[in-house]
């Protein structure tokens, strides 16, 4: 391989969970690339394992019951998952940032705003104190924080969820990391203050040119935020395509379930949301061929015993579907 | 099938499984003391303090007056284990009744109940029972009334925390919002899920009551028609120096017990805690 | 007649930091058969309005009224007969079901309370999960056996008991995935073209309340601003802070959200302790002049029945 490395490149990514009820495969060989100042969504219900991709990129995994069994991510051209545990404390936060669900609790609730950017940028710079406390100021303007002096010596539980995780995302860029992965980042805040944040993170993205893994549940800002999209389900990847192909000519009936079940104000109106009958199995109960196949209205003899490889129905697509492959 | 698992998550506890064998061990031993031991056991036998082992017929031993040891104690679990049991009985009927109150009602019901209870915990246990019983005579139930009433605060501190954080449950609102009685949501509905950690807690106040009951034992203030283990420590006291086995024998059936409720209390925690559920 | 009128309701909590006005003055009309969605932000108090309606909370001024009677003064018999007429479907399909339960257990008790015969009481029970489609054999079953859309189907079938003619739904779909949230949607919809039931619709989704809505009623900190016909709304919101919620709602569909314009509204909800004088919005509303700082607009007809509450529309 030569030329420049990609920011991130997750190559047959495997993450098992251990527990009493047996072996179950949360995130089941997934491969994925992110180029500078992309963002790619990671999509799907509770518990098609997005989060645990996520965990397992920062290598953040809570361990027992999770481990990462196979596969590679490499983070500028470098695999960090054989990594020891010290090498990744200056990886985190410097190569690559995280940005989670509840922006209260991913703060800590006894420090002031101040003190935890500062840590931060002390970490992982040469800053001094001094420095790092003037350069803490500059990012709280930088993500918008209303009233930025003020908020420095503000504690988490004084502020609203909103400035909350724009003091996260001030942490999580602070070190200008090349690889940002957004946890449902707007999913606890109100309506308007996500467009705030989307809006936010967009720009920040734009000036930094940061490779960005959006994970989310919500097509509404998969549609606002995403250039890439990759759909999951049960733990597997069954759809990637470019934001306008997808919602455009979904080919997984997954993903034409997903889309057909959105309520889109504007659009014409249905009058019947198209429903997946159903609901999402249990990881330890996966039926034998396509996990899909016991809700998939286009079911085939094959698919209950065979799972369906990825294959490419068209430049920059990938789908994991037989149906889909006969058209 | 629930109660399959309950049983499965109890037994995963080892220690919870051999102290819950030791107090059934017990239980049987104060059920059947009379088919064991049909005589009388505070009648005189054999010759006064006789070691354990010197007399293979009172193999452990025989007390100041000649009394059977062995008998004395299978006899005295009956005592003892229905001490606990009822004075638990007792601070968990107050308790639950007062926390439930407290906690569902809140406001000034729930000052009231909890200055209340803060007024029980600042009077020092041991000499509260002592001076009701003092007070009200050495009977049995006044033992076992005493011993409630100063063991039931916490138990209604629990049970109101409980109810605290279920009474705002949304199930709970949709009883409120058929027009279920406040008093059939408390005891249908709120209760029995509030009952787990009380029950967990009920299983420590019993030990506990068995040790309260032997300190007033000891001190002579017992029930004196009642052969309780803490009646015989109390009896071995005077020839302490000499036969120390009268009072350790009683002893030692006092702490094997309450260690074994302990146990059994952090088993039926384990196996009660949601939170430790499906892992 | 309508089938819910609120008339200037108040609702007050007294907490450490002062008095919230959760409700503050809300009057609003529900005809029969009307789907009416409530929409708006956490805070605003579109749940306690909910929660007044159904007496979980006291209500502090104004006047309820269900089917013209006012429910404030009524006794125990005759609310009894007004719960039957309203009822509730819950937002957290986890905490809305006593764990320890049978689901066959929480469903009959509606016909228990209201005295039927226990052979009566089951029929009906089988007949209300076959209508949300659960098996008949979940009745032995416990909660945590179900998963949160089918627990969310017990919850109203929990609701439909007694056939009511209003349900309030208070974030019904906000904690499911989107498949299955689609899949309770649909559901709510057949049993209301099945048994002509009305619904208030409190939600902060937008894009579902636009679904299944006839009316939407906007609500922010306590008070309505906006209250006119699903397509009005959408089509000429008229309101700032309607028009500001519109824009902000992502749209699943990536050509439509690039092609709109969008003005990010500034700002967050202030707090109801201490809410701005005069309109509650002009904090944040790009149109405040020095009036809306005094003067609290009311809500006032604007045209095609609709309503809002803006000095400036």
């Amino acid at each position: 391989m030569s030329g420049s490395a990609l920011p991130l490149e997750i190559v047959d990514l495997r993450t098992t969970l251990f527990t009493r009820r047996g072996e179950m495969k949360a995130v089941d060989g997934l491969s994925l690339t992110v180029g500078a100042g992309e963002t790619v969504a990671l999509v799907g219900e509770s518990g098609c394992g997005k989060s645990l991709s996520a965990l397992s990129i920062m290598r953040l995994l809570p361990d027992p019951p999770a481990r990462i069994v196979g596969g590679q991510v490499k983070l500028n051209g470098r695999d960090i998952v054989p990594l020891p545990e010290e090498t990744m404390l200056g990886i985190r936060g410097k190569e690559i940032g995280m940005i989670f669900q509840d922006p209260i609790s991913s703060l800590n609730p006894v420090t002031t705003v101040e003190k935890q950017i500062v840590e931060v940028l002390m970490t992982h710079t040469e800053l001094g104190r001094g420095q790092a406390r003037v350069r803490a100021h500059e990012l709280l303007e930088l993500v918008g924080m209303p009233d930025a002096a003020r908020r420095l010596d503000a504690y988490p539980h004084q502020l609203s969820g909103g400035m909350c995780q724009r003091v996260v995302i001030a942490m999580a860029i602070a070190c200008s990391p090349s690889v940002l992965i957004a946890d449902e980042p707007t999913t606890a805040l109100d309506v308007t203050v996500q467009a705030q944040v989307l809006a936010l993170l967009k720009k920040l993205q734009a000036d930094a040119g940061m490779a960005m893994i959006f994970i989310t549940h919500d097509l509404g800002v998969v549609a606002e935020t995403a250039d890439r999209v990759v759909v999951m389900y049960a733990g597997r990847k069954v759809e990637e395509a470019s934001v306008d192909e997808l919602f455009e000519n979904p080919l997984h009936p997954y993903t034409v379930g997903l889309i057909g079940a959105t309520p889109t104000p504007g659009a014409e109106r249905a009058e019947r949301l198209a429903d997946i009958p159903g609901m999402v199995p249990p990881l330890n109960a996966l039926p034998q061929g396509c996990a899909f196949a016991p809700r998939c209205t286009r079911v085939m003899d094959r698919c209950l015993t065979e799972k369906p490889a990825l294959t490419v129905p068209g430049p920059g697509r990938l789908v994991a579907c037989f149906a889909a492959e006969r058209g | 099938m629930q109660r399959f698992e309950f049983v499965a998550r109890f037994a995963r506890n080892r220690g919870a499984l051999v102290g819950a064998c030791l107090i059934l061990f017990v239980a049987l031993m104060a059920v059947f003391a009379s088919v064991f031991f049909p005589t009388d056991p505070l009648r005189i036998v054999g010759l006064p303090e006789l070691w354990p082992g010197e007399d293979p017929e009172f193999p452990l031993g025989t007390d100041s007056l000649g009394r059977d040891i062995l008998s004395m104690i299978v006899h005295g679990a009956r005592a003892t284990l229905l001490i606990g049991l009822f004075a638990s009985a007792v601070a968990t009927i107050i308790g639950v009744g007062v926390g439930a109150t407290a906690g569902y009602f809140g406001g000034w019901v729930d000052e009231i109940a909890m200055r209340v209870a803060e007024l029980f915990q600042t009077i020092p246990n041991l000499i509260f029972v002592l001076t009701i019983v003092v007070i009200l005579g050495s009977t049995l139930t006044n033992i076992v009334i005493a011993i409630g009433i100063v063991s039931w605060t916490p138990i209604a501190r629990m049970t109101r925390a409980e109810f605290l954080s279920l009474r705002d449950r949304e199930f709970v609102q949709a009883c409120r919002s058929m027009g279920m009685s406040d008093l059939r949501i408390i005891v249908s509905e709120i209760l029995p899920n509030a009952l787990p950690p009380v029950i967990v807690l009920s299983s420590l106040v019993v030990a506990g009551a068995i040790l309260f009951e032997s300190a007033v034992s000891f001190l002579g203030l017992g029930d004196p028609n009642v052969a309780s283990w803490g009646r015989l420590v109390g009896d071995g006291r005077q020839l302490i120096r000499s036969s120390w086995y009268i009072c350790a024998i009683p002893g030692i059936a006092i702490m094997i017990t309450v260690l074994c409720l302990n146990l059994v209390g952090d088993g039926l925690n384990d196996a009660l805690n949601p939170k430790l559920r499906d892992r | 007649m309508s089938l819910l009128s609120l008339r200037d309701v108040r609702v007050q909590f007294n907490t450490a930091g002062g008095v919230v006005r959760a409700v503050n003055g809300v009057s609003l009309d529900l005809a029969v058969g009307e789907t009416l969605g409530l929409v708006g932000e956490s805070g605003c108090g579109k749940s306690t309005l909910g929660k007044a309606i159904m007496k979980l909370v006291p209500v502090a001024g104004g006047e309820i009224l269900v089917e013209g009677v006012d429910i404030a003064p009524l006794n125990r018999e005759q609310l009894t007969d007004m719960r039957r007429k309203v009822q509730m479907i819950f937002q957290d399909p986890y905490g809305s079901l006593n764990p320890r339960s049978t689901v066959g257990r929480s469903v009959a008790q509606p016909m228990v309370l209201a005295g039927w015969k226990p052979e009566a009481t089951a029929e009906r029970v089988e007949t209300l999960l076959r209508w949300v489609g659960l098996p008949s054999d979940a009745k032995q079953r416990y909660p945590h056996e179900f998963s949160g859309g089918q627990r969310q189907r017990i919850g109203i079938a929990r609701a439909l008991a007694l056939s009511p003619k209003l349900i309030i739904c208070d974030e019904p779909v906000s904690a499911l995935d989107v498949s299955v949230r689609a899949q309770v949607i649909n559901l709510l919809e057949d049993l209301k073209s099945q048994f002509g039931v009305s619904y208030l619709f409190i939600s902060h989704d937008l894009s579902v309340v636009e679904h299944i809505a006839d009316r939407v009623a906007v609500m922010y900190l306590g008070m309505l601003f906006e209250v006119g016909g699903r397509d009005q709304i959408w089509k000429s919101p008229q309101h700032p802070y309607t028009r500001a919620l519109l824009a902000a709602a992502p749209i699943a569909n990536p050509k439509l959200a690039r092609a709109r314009q969008r003005t990010v509204l500034q700002g967050e909800l202030p707090s109801p302790l201490n809410p701005p004088p005069g309109c509650p919005f002009n904090s944040r509303c790009p149109m405040a002049q020095d009036r809306c700082r005094v003067e609290k607009p009311v809500l006032r007809p604007v045209g095609n029945g609709a309503q809002a509450a803006c000095h400036f529309v």
